[in-house]
């Protein structure tokens, strides 16, 4: 680590104010900005903690949805919106380990948008509203390749509302080092349709499987994706598995989380 | 009723009081007053020239006290590799140097260019990005075969090629050539062995101090062998008489055969605090560790199997490339050859096998020996093959092991060892029984209606333990002995301290070998602690690796406490007027045969220290034994394991349902620490097969350089194990008769695992003939794709 000074602010508005600071940089739980400052990969002169501001944590159910603050833990989502939005919950509550959901947010998950976090997908699929202090943004507008958002320098995620679909589920098969999704998919269904997120597959991020969404909208159902298959232009090669192996799971995964759903 | 004392008793680990409390003292916890930090730059290509190295503007930044380059090593010995190995024309092995700091040249990602000292890390990690260094890449050489093809860039300038050694060995030529023409099937095999990073929990430390008044240096290191470090870095790099140079392994939290061997951070730190008469800390990062520690396996193997019409096997021959890094490490020239082709025969009476083995430099790190060391890739091929050669033949995998089985022992293989005894019948009877073979077919059944595949697969193994003796491997090439030592010192009031040469980092010592003493004098355990890990209070001994400790060390124990009682019984006649010829110990008490008369073991200790009453024109006053200990042979632990795989046919991935391990470890001393060891092996075995594997990219950057891409295995990839030692044959040479226990699972795993993965593909359906670990769901995924 290079040395650097923390605040903790105790509102957005001196948090925003702290990082109008030359090279301050938002810290949410650290799960990736601490070891990026222990590779000395990141030289920040101050960390800005949104660990103290009280106003972006918890989860609020309002007119059939719900706000989850920014600051969040996943481990608060797994526990708080069990009942009202178990995919949800059950998608937070198998991220990491629990040192990671204790510590990791939702906001500093999305504001990262790591191509193979969880996540993503669940805001994408949930079509959810990504609400900063300056704006709100819609999902489809907010995730804009890996590692890259709509924010802007200094916003900050102060909350997360999403609607509450009649039926989910999000099946991650695990990248077998890291236990990232080596490709994860969040099926929602909505009254006027079906939304599939698709993450840890694409080299531009998360996804929706348009024409899984078109399938399912009509037949809710494990046997409407029959004959559906993404292509493996554009998917992520590594270690771990091919383009056409993560094209062949992204099926694969839909299917069991319909089934699941 | 289990004995709860001595050997054979179940006895709880008493270090794991210290460890489980986190009062263990490992080396990062050793602090010095006056301590300086140290920090490697190290090379982030993985071949080239240094053209222009200026470290002037790093040297004023704050806090830096000095920093070496290669040139402060000029002059001054490199790292030994401790084996020399002779080809197959007479030839010794090509030996090119391995300096402590970079000379002119960098050979691997991570060989190490600079070391800055600072009076903090983070001043000398400051400096080190400051340093002004230019590199002119060179074309690395990575891929084995390509390496030794004409025209391939070479990792040693000075070498004719990036050949190290061409290996031959076994059975005369015409023998196997006369097997192979005389089959009634060949069975031909290629495979990988993967190359693996050992990952100890507590990555590399080293902390040196200097005593210039006394010109003494002192090294605190992370090291299985303390006293081999001592050697190889006194006399042979830095120059250091012995009686000036100690060098303490304190807890070490793993080793796996990694920490065998001398590196250049403990020789650098030890050479610098000299220096600049400071003590110096050095303590890696896990990034470092899997850049600068030796890594394991990565053979690359073609292996054939000649069968006659009735299925006896009666010849075998491989061809292997193995990989020995950019330079040669510690044992790294033996694995391949004496560890590996030594164990070719495995459990059969194949009478004709002939093994070869080019060993190859490469721009990666130095591989070595890892939990198993050429075992683990003898079995691997050897058993993959017997199994593919099973399906070849539509024969069952079973029949045919039994079928090829040595039988009687002693037996001496084509392969110049002489395997005392075993019993390789019993092991696959109750390795069926364990398993449950008449219930698979129901299990499998299950598993298909859940929509799973399930395979069994099964295999032997042989492995040799507790390497030796010292002059048989001496002719081999070793430039070491292998005995060990112990010294047995019992105090005034009876209590003992034993100084060992093995050194624990996991293995129980300090709980096992106090029961084998208290066993031989009939005292309590309690009486008893273990010493080792310091060279200044221990013998000299040559560590803990190769499984062998209890049989080589634990033997020279024995060989103490037989002095100790010897002399006991001459202080008890004495102190009892009676004939040292009539006097028994048991229990701890000493009694004269046929009388009531009787001394305790504690008059009698107290006698040997306070004189008054003693043979002083006999014998000499107190109680202090050493024995050395050199082995008359291997030791020869054998087993059947057997392992039940599901696969998900839609993703490929395997799961471990049931794992059943059948070992001959001779006699336990500690049957609960003899599981736990078998336990540890067969997870590392499990993650060999399905999940770690070691990349590197054509340029020769390291892929799999953390935890994000370097796939440990974790508690939920494993099952419950069965495990079982009850077949046991003992060791005949050893005092024990026992035979080692600490790599056996991971030697014997990885087949297993992998036959049964290839069973459940080829029972659906699958024509699969092989897949290389990791057997990862991509891999099972491609393989099913046809």
């Amino acid at each position: 680590m290079y040395s650097f000074d923390v605040v903790r602010p105790k509102s957005v508005a001196d948090a925003v104010a702290a990082l109008g600071e030359e090279e301050a940089q938002a810290l949410g739980g650290g799960q990736t900005l601490i070891p990026s400052l222990k590779q000395r990969l990141a030289m920040p002169s101050v960390l800005v903690s949104l660990a103290a501001i009280d106003e972006i944590k918890g989860v609020s159910s309002e007119g059939g949805g719900l706000t989850i603050g920014g600051g969040t833990t996943h481990a608060t989502v797994a526990k708080d919106c069990a009942a009202s939005y178990p995919a949800l919950a059950a998608m937070a509550g198998n991220i990491g380990d629990p040192a990671v959901r204790n510590r990791g947010t939702i906001g500093g998950s999305l504001a990262n948008n790591d191509p193979a976090a969880c996540y993503p997908a669940a805001a994408l699929a949930s079509g959810a509203t990504i609400v900063t202090n300056t704006r709100e943004i819609a999902a489809d507008d907010y995730f804009q390749g890996m590692f890259t958002t709509a924010l802007e320098e200094g916003e900050i995620i102060t909350a997360v509302k999403l609607p509450i679909p009649e039926k989910a589920a999000y099946i991650k098969f695990e990248q077998p080092a890291s236990r990232f999704a080596l490709v994860g998919v969040f099926v929602a269904k909505f009254t006027d349709g079906v939304r599939v997120a698709v993450t840890g597959a694409s080299e531009e991020g998360v996804f929706r499987w348009t024409e899984a969404e078109a399938a399912l909208s009509g037949d809710f159902s494990a046997a409407a994706l029959e004959g559906l298959s993404v292509s493996a232009d554009g998917l992520m090669t590594d270690l771990h598995g091919s383009a056409a192996y993560r094209a062949h799971l992204i099926g694969v995964l839909t299917k069991r989380a319909v089934a699941q759903a | 009723m289990p004995k709860d004392h001595g050997i054979g008793a179940a006895q709880k680990r008493r270090e794991d009081v210290r460890f489980l409390t986190g009062a263990g003292q490992y080396t990062d916890d050793i602090n010095v007053y006056g301590q300086t930090y140290c920090h490697f730059l190290r090379s982030d290509v993985a071949h080239g020239k240094i053209t222009s190295l200026d470290t002037s503007a790093a040297e004023a930044m704050p806090g830096v006290l000095r920093i070496f380059t290669g040139k402060d090593f000029e002059g001054i010995g490199g790292l030994p590799c401790g084996w020399q190995v002779t080809d197959k024309n007479g030839d010794p092995m090509k030996e090119p140097p391995h300096p402590v700091l970079a000379q002119g040249k960098v050979r691997h990602v991570g060989d190490p260019i600079c070391a800055v000292i600072a009076e903090t890390l983070d001043q000398a990690r400051d400096a080190a990005e400051a340093i002004e260094l230019e590199i002119e890449d060179l074309p690395a050489v990575v891929d084995m075969r390509a390496a030794l093809e004409t025209g391939s860039a070479k990792v040693h300038d000075d070498l004719e090629d990036n050949l190290c050694y061409d290996w031959q060995f076994g059975s005369d030529q015409a023998v196997v050539d006369k097997a192979f023409a005389e089959a009634a099937h060949v069975t031909t095999l290629e495979l990988v062995n993967n190359r693996l990073v050992a990952n100890p929990m507590e990555p590399r430390v080293a902390v040196a101090e200097y005593a210039r008044a006394k010109d003494e240096s002192t090294l605190y290191t992370t090291s299985q062998n303390p006293h081999v470090i001592r050697l190889l870095m006194g006399a042979f790099v830095l120059g250091i008489p012995e009686h000036k140079l100690r060098v303490v392994a304190p807890d070490v939290g793993g080793g796996f055969g990694t920490k065998i061997f001398h590196y250049a951070e403990e020789a650098f730190v030890t050479f610098a605090a000299r220096q600049i008469n400071r003590p110096v800390k050095w303590t890696s990062t896990r990034s470092e560790a899997f850049m600068s520690d030796a890594h394991g396996r990565d053979h690359v193997t073609k292996i054939e199997l000649a069968l006659d019409a009735e299925n006896n096997f009666i010849g075998l021959r491989t061809d292997t490339l193995a990989n020995m890094g950019a330079y040669l490490s510690t044992f790294s020239s033996s694995v391949p050859t004496w560890l590996h082709g030594t164990l070719m025969a495995g459990n059969y009476k194949t009478p004709a096998i002939q093994v070869n083995v080019k060993a190859v430099f490469t721009n990666t790190v130095p591989v070595d020996a890892y939990r198993g060391a050429g075992r683990p890739e003898a079995t691997f091929q050897l058993e993959r093959l017997v199994d593919k050669a099973a399906r070849e033949l539509g024969v069952d995998p079973i029949k045919l092991r039994r079928q090829n089985f040595i039988e009687s022992f002693p037996y001496a293989t084509p392969v110049a060892v002489e395997y005392d005894t075993g019993d390789y019948v019993a092991t696959m009877d109750k390795l069926e029984e364990m398993i449950g073979i008449p219930g698979f077919a129901a299990r499998r059944a299950e598993s298909e209606a859940k929509g799973k595949l399930r395979g069994l697969g099964v295999n032997c193994y042989i492995e040799a333990c507790g390497i030796a003796p010292s002059n048989l491997v001496g002719q081999l090439g070793a430039r070491a002995g292998l005995y060990d030592a112990a010294t047995v010192r019992v105090n005034a009031t009876g209590s003992i301290s034993v100084m060992v040469g093995a050194h624990s980092h996991g293995q129980g010592h300090e709980t096992a070998f106090p029961q084998v003493v208290a066993d031989m004098l009939g005292i309590d355990e309690s009486m008893i602690d273990i010493v080792h890990g310091d060279t200044s209070k221990i013998p000299f001994g040559m560590g803990t690796y190769g499984s062998r400790s209890l049989a080589v060390c634990g033997s020279a124990m024995v060989r103490a406490t037989e002095k100790i009682i010897n002399k006991a019984k001459k202080i008890a006649a004495h102190l009892m007027e009676a004939s040292e010829g009539d006097i028994e110990l048991k229990d701890g008490m000493f009694t004269v045969a046929g009388t009531d008369k009787s001394v305790a073991w504690g008059d009698v200790t107290l006698a040997a220290y306070v004189p008054h009453n003693y043979p002083l024109t006999e014998i000499e006053p107190g109680l202090e034994e050493t024995a050395f200990y050199d082995p008359a042979n291997f030791t020869y632990p054998a087993g059947a394991y057997a392992c039940e795989v599901e696969v998900d046919p839609e993703t490929g991935k395997v799961t471990i349902e049931r794992f059943a391990a059948a070992d001959d470890f001779g006699n336990v001393v500690n049957p609960m620490i003899v599981e736990g060891q078998v336990h540890g092996g067969l997870a590392q075995g499990i993650g060999q097969a399905l999940l770690e594997n070691c990349v590197y990219d054509a340029d020769g950057q390291l892929l799999s350089a953390s935890y994000m891409d370097y796939a440990m295995p974790r508690a939920g990839d494993v099952p419950f194990y069965m495990v079982d030692h009850s077949c046991a044959t003992p060791c005949t040479h050893n005092p024990l008769g026992v035979k080692g226990c600490g790599e056996a699972g991971a030697i014997g795993s990885p087949p297993a695992v992998v036959n049964a993965v290839l069973d459940a593909l080829n029972h659906a359906g699958h024509d699969v003939a092989h897949i290389d670990m990791p057997v990862s769901p991509h891999r099972v995924w491609q393989a099913m794709q046809g």
